[in-house]
């Protein structure tokens, strides 16, 4: 006898259905490429003096905590053109998850990215501003002002969505599918992109974004070795490339110019895009490219696989 | 209960920076630093000589490498302190066999407590640099300024004896400053200070007093972030510098535009038996680009640098 299954929406948001890696329809990616690799540089602005919120300290130390502001203030200052050249030569452009407010403190970094065709989405007005503790109408008033920032400033459409400094509630993601978006990078279950319910029912998609491959987490949290990173990067691809051969996977690799661009950790990344950019079948993409060409072609697809294993559970 | 409506207002959001002690400009686009000889990199090494009270308080906050067991805290009380007896003889050494200058950020305490270590520290000729009077005095938000100035200018006090010129640089304990710490330290007389991380060449600092210098220096490079902090092998320390180093090198000479490594050294850390010898092996890389780095006291560096003509 199984114990039935309780499920409260406090214990699973049920964002996402479950459909096993072993009984997928295949996706296949432009030019029958087996990986989509996308770049997700944060473009960040950190604040000086950001407002307390209860819920959690930007800064360890009491302000000005000089320390941490000018730790980030590093990207800004000196990371990202470093960052961008190692990029340039491997012919990658950015997907940029920014604080918005980065429009206006720092327009010159904007017009860097710009000038390379980058995509930019959002990543709130802050990464010292939090969802936590905003009622909807607020974070809705984040989201959208975020998203009219982006296009006043580029001319973009803002797609996808990163929640400052993964700070969310549980409305982030309705929220930014009612606002226009099409993608999430909030989610971490999954190395294909995967549909996504929302209370409005519209076709919004999950494309994933690493943690694992994250410079901050990996340089910060796991404390990893820079010619360690560049060498999990490679192994990553190893194997997403190998399981690609049968349906597309993702790859992602997130940002901050200020961690990867320090001059001792530059070259580990650098080394391991060459690597990949050595293999044939690699699609350089954007998350709006890889959003939009699921949602056209593999997102039905899901869909009826998904009803199948339903229908496989139910019997 | 929802966040008051404030949390959404940014009175701060302005091009540029959301305070006013620095002008916004990217490194990529200033003008040419050039060192003397057309060397591309100058290099800039840094003991950090260290007095950690047995009864820290931990007032502001605990700076990193603090005690953090019951009192007494021999433990880490006595690790700190081998490097005053031991390991800053080790790294001294390692310097001359390979012909490098370094200056010293002393703590003021440290220097009243061993008069005999800053006899020998002087006899190097290196520079000296104020490094707050223990690492328990931490210069944070919130402090008396009053309180603040006395330990600056104790600290200050307290290395004269031992100083061949007036000693114009500063690092604060745990690189924490207080909302007046940059008009303090130039108040006291001193050029530049090296708590900021936000660069990675030297660049103008405004106060109320007039304008201070920021010398950088890495945090990410330091050995103290790296080997006790992200817990590296002492291997991947030195891997890490000689890489850093080579980058730069290769910037430098590729653009056109001076570079400069700066290292942070405990010889608490460094100094141990199973680590220096990593250390000597950096100095080694050094010593096999001595036509590209310039190896000089950060006051000099910093007067070829001559960063009040840069835009920052």
């Amino acid at each position: 006898m199984n114990t039935p299954l309780i499920k409260t929406p406090k214990s699973d948001p049920g964002l996402f259905d479950y459909l096993p890696y072993d009984s997928r329809p295949k996706i296949s990616w432009p030019s029958g490429a087996r990986v989509a690799l996308w770049i997700a540089p944060n473009i960040e602005f950190y604040e000086y003096a950001p407002p307390p919120n209860p819920q959690r300290k930007p800064w360890p130390r009491p302000l000005p905590d000089i320390l941490s502001y000018a730790t980030r203030d590093y990207g800004n200052r000196v990371g990202h053109q470093r960052m961008m050249r190692v990029m340039d030569k491997y012919g990658l452009r950015g997907s940029v998850s920014l604080s918005a407010a980065t429009l206006i403190h720092h327009p010159e970094v904007i017009e860097l990215a710009a000038a390379r065709d980058w995509e930019f989405f959002s990543h709130g007005i802050y990464n010292t501003r939090y969802t936590y503790g905003l009622d909807e109408a607020q974070e809705r008033e984040m989201i959208e002002e975020s998203m009219a920032l982006i296009k006043q400033h580029t001319g973009q459409h803002c797609d996808g969505y990163l929640a400052p400094a993964l700070s969310h509630s549980e409305s982030t993601i309705d929220l930014f599918a009612e606002a226009g978006g099409a993608y999430t990078c909030d989610l971490f279950h999954d190395d294909q992109p995967t549909p996504v319910h929302t209370r409005s029912g519209k076709r919004f998609v999950s494309v994933p974004y690493s943690l694992e491959l994250n410079d901050t987490i990996t340089y910060v949290v796991n404390k990893i070795e820079p010619r360690r990173y560049g060498q999990m990067i490679k192994d990553a691809f190893d194997r997403l490339y190998a399981e690609g051969e049968h349906s597309g996977t993702v790859m992602c690799v997130p940002l901050h110019a200020y961690q990867v661009s320090h001059p001792h950790r530059i070259r580990a990344f650098e080394e391991a895009m060459d690597y990949i950019c050595s293999h044939a079948g690699v699609w350089k993409a954007t998350g709006r490219e890889i959003a939009q060409h699921y949602l056209k072609h593999s997102y039905d697809d899901a869909l009826a696989a998904i009803a199948a294993v339903a229908k496989e559970d139910a019997a | 209960m929802s966040m008051d409506r404030s949390y959404l207002e940014y009175p701060m959001r302005r091009h540029g920076m959301d305070q006013d002690r620095y002008a916004w400009s990217m490194l990529a686009d200033r003008a040419p630093v050039n060192w003397p000889q057309g060397k591309p990199l100058a290099l800039w090494l840094n003991l950090s000589l260290e007095h950690f009270p047995l009864d820290a308080r931990g007032e502001g906050f605990k700076a990193p490498g603090n005690m953090t067991m019951p009192y007494p805290d021999l433990r880490h009380y006595t690790l700190r302190d081998y490097g005053n007896r031991v390991g800053v003889f080790r790294v001294l050494d390692a310097l001359k066999k390979h012909d490098l200058q370094a200056s010293l950020a002393v703590n003021g305490e440290l220097a009243q407590r061993y008069p005999a270590l800053l006899r020998r520290l002087h006899a190097t000729g290196f520079e000296l640099l104020g490094h707050g009077w223990n690492m328990d005095s931490i210069h944070y938000g919130g402090l008396d300024p009053a309180r603040e100035r006395e330990w600056i200018e104790r600290s200050l006090a307290a290395l004269a004896p031992y100083a061949s010129h007036p000693v114009r640089g500063w690092l604060s304990p745990a690189r924490s400053q207080s909302e007046n710490t940059p008009e303090l330290l130039r108040a006291a007389g001193l050029d530049w200070c090296a708590d900021w991380v936000n660069d990675e060449l030297p660049y103008a600092f405004h106060t109320r007093e007039g304008d201070l210098s920021i010398m950088p220096l890495s945090l990410e490079l330091e050995d103290r972030f790296i080997v006790g902090d992200n817990l590296h092998a002492e291997s991947d320390y030195a891997d890490e510098i000689i890489d850093a180093c080579d980058f730069l090198l290769d910037e430098a000479r590729r653009t056109g535009h001076g570079r400069m490594l700066a290292l942070n050294i405990h010889p608490w850390v460094m100094g141990q038996p199973h680590r220096i010898k990593h250390l000597e092996r950096i100095f080694a890389h050094f010593a096999t680009h001595t036509d590209a780095i310039w190896n000089a006291a950060p006051s000099e560096i910093l007067a070829a640098a001559h960063p009040a003509k840069s835009p920052a």
